[in-house]
């Protein structure tokens, strides 16, 4: 097959268009809405997935298509739209996303029917895909900023897609309100680019840092840490992510997650290491600081959550520290003049982002299909699921063993590359500052085994033991539409896991362009068997190996089955309940239950608090009746974003004195605004 | 890539054979310095085959789950232990992973096991699998960081590197980074292991219990699958802190004398860490459960200042 990367990318664009059109055509015809959009996205993701994968795989100067997209009338505005290996890498994640998100909506949306207008759902689906990938895709600060406000505002109208819930409406408030924070600072940014540029063109802004004045470098820098790190959710501007991505419906909770949190890791890595130079070491110790702090509250405010969607929001923050351990190091090696180490620790990051767009993605969708099943996210509600909802468990298994970083699937191969880049950083420098190193690989290390504890409690409490409620006895398992978009999203988490060294291979064109270097063959050893840190001697890794080991061992147990347990019998009994006739969905350990003891280790930070009341007749012993309610202190919630809302409005209150609707005193206003600009101009 | 397929089946063999026999060391030990004359040193040779043989019951709540958790836990240790120098100072399955992947690998038995308590939905499992989440999650970064320091000396995460690198000139024998890193490692093995100060190994139906707490639905074969599997992890980290903090006498090649040799120094060592183990097992009690992570705070700052010695003590 010989078609032009170009080709397809605009096909596949032209794809979510008619999806996006055809949605709101048949408002009326929910079913042939839902075949014609989600259909339109599912083929127009493949293509723009070949687009991707056959760039990539051209390798290194595989000549990179730029074109513009549309005749543009204003004259800076350019639509022009540039497919260089980043981007390309980023139209991967969206689209591999968008395949298994769209063949899952076709059995998702039908839960809508008759309730909810699914053309509406499928047009912004379509509308948000078009404008992610547009914004992988945009060579034009003034295009690049279009499609992220196309993005917001559609994320937004899917986040409030139930808004008839008093709790969605508040979520998409808040959303709106910090991703327009997020566009003020990213704007403000590209300003400063401009100055020195003079141009709107990315073409431009390529190594621009060299010719900005440090001081204007470094505002840029915090200002695009600020903008790209709101929309990824870094810790202490994430609270919109836990109240937005549960209440969208689950497969956009899933491109949310999967997806547009990396449109700010795609908006860091093209500012820091394509457009501002050389960094100074503080910009990497500040992402890698960043990254560190919001990988673990991520995940300990991760275990705190019974809502099964929260939870899995909570881990996107820290997932998305994980990533940027892995970006952080890269700076301070790329200050410290280490390419190949840079390059390393780039690609532990990047390959990161692809592993967790892969097992979140499916995550949310396990849980979507949980949902669909149950109509709860308590996971309190939940249990037994593994033997009503077989398939969906077997890969929500998947996906947990994934995000907790065990061999052999993906989640280990990428944190196995940043504990690589973070143990050899050590020796790069002499300053103090090469303990952020190990720290953070301690961190991360801490994160990893909590996500486990976490996702022990996700899995178990949900999929195991007995049905804790009568929705979760009466679940069924969901259409098989549903079931394959989770399978596409399992292939790729063992394909990513089990091949690391192949799929290196597609990153080298990218770190070329970034960094200059290519790594793929210094990664690889025994053809492709065993994954290296650049060399033998330094360690080594193979999942695959690790696979094969494993069956290999398996004789052994078999073994021993054979020798001595043949004539051995096995029954079915009830489980030891202490001698008390019948054991109760009551009596199982629950979710807030297994997460007590790490909720008392970290009690400094949680500040737990219960109320036990309790009603009793003659003895204490004996109550009548028990209320019980435990809480955990939300800290950025109470000590930041609360005394800030306050100010707001009191600052609001004062300044609507000038409110005073009278026509001639707003025609005073503009007069003297205008007086202001001109003498500000002359 | 050539893989010695004697080697790998030689360490497979110790691996299985010598595990219930520091179990049983152990135990006898303890109860001998206890005053009692306790169980023979090969009990657990006889107690694994007679599990083996036994009738199994199966919760009736449980799930594929709790059929699939006792062969992870087993094949992961068994694994993990092929990416261990014991004897030979190059582990046979070295190439294959080194001390992330071992830490990866026991993560993976501890995962499904814990899944394996909450299956049959009785309340000991969940809390087993809760306590044994939370401990070792507290345990993980100070193992990390005394596994950096290490490999930071030696230059590679390479478990037969290490201990290669050990052997070569310009190693100090426990020097201060080493000795420190040391001393929290093995305050995270008494966590990993269930040992005395984080769990009684000794307890059934206790409320104090942890690892037991996991275990109480299975039985039969299963049962013996898991209690091999944990002894053989035991054998895994006493194999990885004897080895890369007393690197003596690993065999260099692979002529019988020198495996003989080196198969005697490594089961010393052992006894020597056993008796250690012992020895902490019969001067302390057993802590509450939330004093547990003090012990773990204080190994994470242990490692860190191991890790601050390597660059302070040069």
């Amino acid at each position: 097959m010989n078609i032009h990367p170009a080709t397809l990318l605009v096909t596949s664009l032209c794809g979510y268009v008619i999806g996006a059109v055809a949605g709101l055509l048949f408002l009326r015809h929910e079913k042939l809405a839902n075949v014609l959009s989600f259909g339109a996205s599912t083929v127009a993701a493949l293509i723009g997935l070949l687009a991707a994968l056959s760039f990539l795989a051209g390798g290194v100067g595989a000549p990179v298509p730029q074109f513009e997209l549309l005749p543009s009338l204003i004259p800076y505005i350019k639509f022009t739209v540039r497919l260089d290996p980043l981007g390309a890498f980023f139209l991967l994640i969206v689209s591999l996303l968008g395949f298994a998100l769209s063949t899952y909506s076709l059995g998702y949306a039908k839960g809508f029917f008759g309730r909810k207008n699914v053309g509406v759902l499928g047009a912004f689906f379509n509308a948000l895909l078009l404008a992610t990938t547009l914004v992988f895709l945009a060579d034009n600060i003034w295009l690049f900023l279009i499609a992220w406000e196309v993005m917001a505002l559609t994320a937004y109208c899917l986040v409030s897609f139930e808004h008839e819930k008093p709790e969605t409406r508040q979520a998409g408030v808040l959303y709106f309100i910090m991703s327009h924070i997020d566009a003020g600072c990213i704007i403000l940014g590209f300003l400063l680019l401009f100055q020195a540029s003079g141009d709107y063109g990315f073409d431009s802004l390529h190594g621009l840092g060299a010719k900005m004045a440090p001081g204007k470098r470094d505002a840029a820098f915090v200002l695009f840490l600020l903008g790209f790190g709101i929309k990824a959710g870094i810790v202490p501007f994430h609270i919109w992510l836990p109240a937005a991505h549960p209440v969208a419906p689950s497969n956009v909770s899933a491109l949310m997650s999967g997806v547009l949190i990396k449109t700010g890791i795609y908006g860091l890595t093209r500012v820091c290491f394509d457009f501002l130079g050389t960094p100074p070491l503080w910009w990497g110790v500040a992402v890698l600081t960043v990254g560190t702090v919001s990988a673990v509250l991520g995940v300990l405010y991760a275990l705190m959550e019974h809502d099964l969607k929260r939870l899995l929001a909570y881990h996107s923050i820290e997932n998305i520290g994980i990533i940027l351990m892995g970006l952080g190091a890269a700076l301070m090696f790329l200050h410290s003049g280490h390419l190949v180490l840079a390059t390393l620790a780039l690609i532990a990051g990047l390959y990161h982002t692809i592993n967790h767009a892969t097992f979140k993605g499916l995550l949310f969708l396990g849980a979507g299909a949980v949902l669909h099943a149950t109509h709860t996210r308590n996971m309190e509600e939940m249990g037994g699921l593994i033997k009503r909802m077989p398939q969906t468990a077997f890969f929500f298994l998947v996906g947990a063993v994934a995000i907790s970083a065990l061999p052999p699937l993906n989640g280990f191969v990428s944190e196995w590359l940043t504990y690589q880049a973070l143990l050899q950083g050590f020796g790069t420098m002499e300053s103090l500052w090469r303990l952020v190193f190990p720290l953070s690989g301690a961190m991360l290390a801490l994160t990893g085994a909590l996500a486990a504890a976490c996702f022990v409690k996700a899995f178990g409490i949900s999929f195991l033991a007995q049905p804790r409620s009568e929705q979760a006895k009466q679940a069924h398992e969901v259409a098989p539409s549903m079931l394959f978009g989770m399978a596409v999203l399992t292939g790729a988490c063992v394909l990513l896991g089990l091949f690391p060294t192949h799929f290196v291979r597609l990153l080298d064109p990218l770190t070329q362009q970034l960094i200059g270097q290519q790594l793929s063959a210094q990664l690889s050893l025994a053809d492709g068997l065993v994954l290296a840190s650049l060399a033998e001697n330094t360690g080594t890794v193979s999942t695959l190996g690790i696979v094969l080991m494993l069956v290999c061992l398996l004789p052994i147990p078999f073994g021993l089955w054979l020798v001595f347990a043949r004539d051995s019998k096995t029954r079915r009994g009830p489980t030891w309940d202490c001698g008390q006739r019948g054991l109760t969905p009551q009596m199982e350990y629950t979710a807030t239950g297994f997460s007590k003891p790490i909720r008392m280790i970290f009690k400094a930070l949680f500040r737990p608090r219960r109320d036990v009341q309790r009603e009793y007749d003659f003895s204490p012993y004996f109550a009548t009746t028990i209320r019980f309610e435990s809480h955990v202190e939300e800290v950025f919630e109470r000590r930041i974003y609360r005394p800030a809302r306050i100010l707001i409005i009191r600052a609001s209150r004062r300044i609507r004195a000038i409110q005073a609707g009278s026509i001639h005193a707003y025609l005073l206003y503009i007069f003297i605004t205008l007086l202001l600009l001109l003498l500000f101009a002359l | 890539m050539n893989l010695d397929l004697s080697a790998i089946l030689a360490q497979t063999a110790l691996l299985l054979l010598l595990a219930p026999l520091l179990s049983g060391l152990i135990k006898n030990w303890k109860a001998k310095l206890q005053n009692r004359r306790g169980p023979r040193i090969w009990q657990p040779y006889f107690d694994l085959v007679k599990f083996l043989r036994k009738d199994m019951v199966i919760s009736e709540h449980a799930s594929w789950i709790f059929t699939v958790a006792p062969y992870v836990v087993f094949l992961t240790s068994l694994s993990a232990g092929l990416l261990v120098p014991m004897v030979i100072a190059r582990a046979p399955m070295s190439l294959f992973g080194g001390a992330l992947a071992l830490v990866g690998l026991m993560a993976l038995g501890r995962f499904f096991l814990a899944l394996g308590g909450l299956d049959p939905a009785s309340a000991f499992g969940g809390m087993g699998s809760s306590r044994e989440m939370t401990l070792s999650a507290i345990a993980e970064p100070a193992m990390m960081l005394a596994i950096f320091t290490v490999a930071i000396t030696a230059g590679s995460t390479s478990l037969s590197q290490i201990v290669l690198a050990s052997q070569g000139p310009g190693w100090k024998f426990l020097d201060p980074a080493h000795a420190l890193a040391f001393a929290a490692m093995f305050i995270v093995l008494l966590a990993e292991t269930g040992r005395i100060p984080v769990d009684n190994p000794a307890t059934h139906l206790e409320l104090t219990m942890i690892h037991e707490a996991m275990l109480l639905e299975y039985s039969g074969r299963y049962l013996a699958l898991i209690e091999w599997g944990a002894s053989i992890k035991q054998l895994v980290l006493m194999a990885l802190l004897a080895n890369i903090f007393f690197p003596v006498g690993l065999a260099a090649d692979t002529t019988p004398a020198a495996f003989g040799l080196g198969l005697v120094f490594f089961v010393l060592k052992l006894f020597v860490l056993a008796g250690a183990v012992v020895f902490v097992e019969f001067t302390n009690a057993k802590l509450r459960l939330f004093r547990v992570p003090d012990l773990l705070s204080a190994a994470f700052i242990l490692a860190t200042l191991a890790l601050v010695s390597t660059f302070l003590f040069r």
